[in-house]
């Protein structure tokens, strides 16, 4: 059996609130494997962006990881001390921020940001870097690197910083790669081109990526596995075909329904009723009870837990044994 | 929302455009600095991020911008809203130029009137500030709400509006999510109850259930106000739900321009075909999308002729000469001289 390169265990991130605490990520599990791209999609503040920056250490404080483990190839890193976890950023796990500029020092060229990163992580001379650097900005489609790598982070485009982004990440060919929202602002062909270089990254260095992305299209075509969340939780998780073509949530079937696609052309676009609920205010059952059309007796009671149905995994009281009415209060 | 700008765009009647581009064009200086140019004898390099652009947008009317990453839709955005000048050409928004000095008066009132959802959430929020104020902003900038509960009432509606909640109003924009962020620049941009918004990758940061309560907002909105958007997304899908005319961009040049519903039914460039070929596939068929093939051009050293040749199917001795200028095609036009000569 091979090793898992991310294992992440129950993990649960909080942040004290001057409303008091607020449970961002509540609970969640899975597991990386060498080569796999897992997708994660989910509602606008569900917690990918949380659970990314968790895996990496870079929770802001008050912020903090209030519980479980996070393991790279096995070994703990949620309590390395800041030193060790910074050796590791950049070098074995690379990121993706989904704001480009939090990765871009609007100070300094492109080029030179990229070859600090190149030989802060390898033995490369400063020439070889340079090399290094325009042969990462042409992988990540950025036409005629060598006149533009002397420009600054102003002077590119919305989609062009986002590559350069990237190519920061790739920089050290890491063994985890966590993406953010990494194709957002990029058109079809550009996109095309990412996602043939991050199966690419998998294929030939059996990398592990994590693609949060609200893109189905690129989920779809890139992901092997998919986990969907909800208000702070993994609600279904399973191979992409499973989630795509026959989801099982009722939050991930309406998700699929709201896709606009280009073969139709329709006045409205069938939406989720209501808004997830606000961390503070997480109703009591099912996180999405309040919104769900198939909800009935326990769902506003008891919290149903993620299950196996084969290769996915649902929590949702439709999939799984209804507690006995004696537990559920009328 | 008040009801106020129905009256307003009612009134204003006559057929002309609400927003005329006219030969629009950016020359950016992207050389390196002068001391390095001098010692290593450089050559200075600019960069034509837009060039000869022209397209009108009507009352109530949506124009989308599509196009590569890099060919110029934001540029062409922040000209229209006055944030950069032009290098060449006008932009005229209900009879003002945004540039022409004789005008200055006219345009401050027309401030108000115009509002931009920027691509970047992050930027364009104040750090320092709580998601209240970002959105009351607009409101007391252009007294637009006469008492303190009036201008919360008003922010807390926006915040719902947007789907989030009113007590989100206390929150500083760092605690707020990518999508979360992105939707209180939409909420900041509809506080000055404007006629014209330009939305550059509106929803990009948000997840397809967030998005379309979003899309069908600025739709109702655009209904009920007679809202004039022109709004730039890479995402095709969602420039066919919402645009009644698009715009292909590639290298700064307008190269197809139609009513959404013909080029999707009939691309005409070569290009817009391949754009259409490369979306990926979401059934799940099997079918590989195409990719679009041949390198991004450089636009400090654009191709000869027609920029899209050297990945162009069609082209010919002609299109690696001579540029094509824009025709009449069906309801739009096309700069393409395969399509000009019945080619293709
Ligand atoms: N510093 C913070 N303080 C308090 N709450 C925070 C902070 N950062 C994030 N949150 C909250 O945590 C939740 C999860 O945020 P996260 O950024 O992970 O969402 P997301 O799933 O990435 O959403 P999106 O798709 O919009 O980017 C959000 O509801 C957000 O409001
Ligand atoms: N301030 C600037 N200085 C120099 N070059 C610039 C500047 N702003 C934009 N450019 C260049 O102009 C070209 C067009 O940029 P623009 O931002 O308009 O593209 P875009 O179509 O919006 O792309 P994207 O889809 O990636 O956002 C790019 O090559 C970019 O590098
Ligand atoms: S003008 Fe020629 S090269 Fe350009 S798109 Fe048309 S056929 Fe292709
Ligand atoms: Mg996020
Ligand atoms: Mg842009």
């Amino acid at each position: 059996m091979t090793e898992p390169v991310l294992s992440v265990r129950n993990l649960k991130v909080e942040f004290p609130t001057r409303r008091g605490r607020l449970t961002a990520i509540d609970d969640i599990s899975f597991d990386l494997m060498p080569g796999e791209v897992l997708g994660v999609v989910g509602e606008s503040g569900a917690g990918k962006s949380i659970t990314g920056t968790a895996i990496i250490g870079l929770i802001e404080p008050p912020g903090r990881i209030a519980g479980g483990e996070i393991l790279l190839k096995g070994r703990r890193i949620d309590n390395l001390p800041p030193d060790a976890m910074r050796k590791i950023r950049g070098k074995r796990i690379g990121m993706v921020f989904q704001d480009p500029l939090t990765s871009l020092n609007p100070l300094y060229r492109i080029g030179d940001q990229l070859i600090e990163t190149v030989q802060t992580h390898t033995d490369l001379s400063a020439a070889a870097a340079r090399n290094r650097a325009l042969a990462l900005l042409t992988e990540v489609g950025i036409p005629a690197p060598a006149s533009r790598i002397d420009n600054y982070p102003h002077q590119f485009s919305g989609g062009m910083r986002q590559r350069v982004v990237l190519a920061l990440a790739l920089a050290a060919e890491p063994e985890l790669v966590i993406a953010d929202e990494p194709t957002t602002a990029l058109d079809v062909s550009v996109q095309a081109q990412i996602i043939a270089l991050i199966k690419r990254l998998c294929r030939q260095h059996g990398a592990a990526v994590m693609l949060i992305t609200h893109d189905m299209g690129v989920i779809a075509e890139t992901a092997d596995r998919v986990a969907v969340m909800y208000a702070g939780r993994i609600v279904e998780i399973g191979p992409v075909r499973d989630v795509v073509k026959q989801p099982h949530h009722p939050y991930t079937k309406g998700l699929m329904g709201s896709i606009p696609t280009i073969a139709t052309e329709s006045d409205r676009l069938l939406q989720i009723p209501g808004s997830m609920p606000r961390l503070t205010a997480i109703p009591k059952g099912c996180a999405f009870h309040p919104r769900c059309p198939a909800r009935f007796a326990p769902c506003d009671q008891v919290r149903p837990e993620l299950a196996g149905r084969d290769r996915s995994q649902v929590a949702c009281w439709l999939y799984h044994d209804v507690p006995a009415p004696a537990e559920l209060q009328p | 929302m008040t009801e106020t700008l129905v009256g307003t765009a009612a009134a204003a009647g006559p057929a002309r455009p609400l927003v005329q581009v006219e030969n629009l064009g950016r020359v950016f200086d992207v050389s390196p600095p002068w001391l390095n140019r001098v010692i290593e004898r450089l050559p200075q390099r600019l960069l034509r991020a837009v060039a000869g652009v022209n397209f009108t947008i009507d009352r109530c009317e949506t124009f989308a911008l599509v196009g590569e990453s890099g060919s110029g839709k934001s540029t062409v955005a922040k000209m229209v809203v006055g944030l950069i000048p032009p290098t060449t050409g006008q932009v005229i928004i209900d009879g003002v130029s945004m540039t022409n000095p004789a005008h200055d008066g006219q345009r401050r009132a027309l401030r108000r009137r115009i509002q931009m959802v920027f691509q970047d959430p992050y930027a364009s929020l104040n750090p320092r500030w709580r998601a209240f104020d970002i959105i009351a902003e607009p409101i007391r900038a252009f007294s637009l709400a006469d008492s303190r509960q009036e201008i919360a009432a008003r922010v807390g509606e926006l915040l719902t509006l947007v789907g989030l909640d009113p007590a989100d109003g206390a929150k500083y924009p760092h605690e707020f999510s990518g999508g979360q962020r992105q939707r209180i620049a939409i909420a900041r941009a509809l506080a000055s109850e404007p006629e014209f918004i330009v939305c550059d990758e509106p929803t990009s940061a948000l997840d397809v259930s967030v998005q379309a309560q979003i899309l069908n907002l600025m739709r109702d909105l655009q209904d009920r106000l007679g809202l004039t958007y022109l709004f730039i997304s890479h995402n095709l899908a969602v420039v066919r739900h919402m645009a009644n005319r698009i715009g292909v961009m590639y290298l700064g040049r307008l190269v197809e321009v139609a009513p959404s519903r013909d080029l999707f039914r009939a691309p005409r460039h070569p290009y817009t075909r391949m754009l259409l070929d490369a979306v990926p596939d979401l059934e799940m068929t099997g079918r590989q999308r195409k990719a679009v093939e041949g390198e991004i051009p450089n636009p400090i050293d654009p191709p000869a002729g027609c920029a899209f040749h050297p990945r162009c199917p069609f082209a010919n001795d002609r299109c690696r000469a001579e540029r094509p200028e824009p025709v009449a095609a069906g309801a739009g036009e096309v700069a393409c001289h395969a399509v000009a000569e019945g080619r293709i």
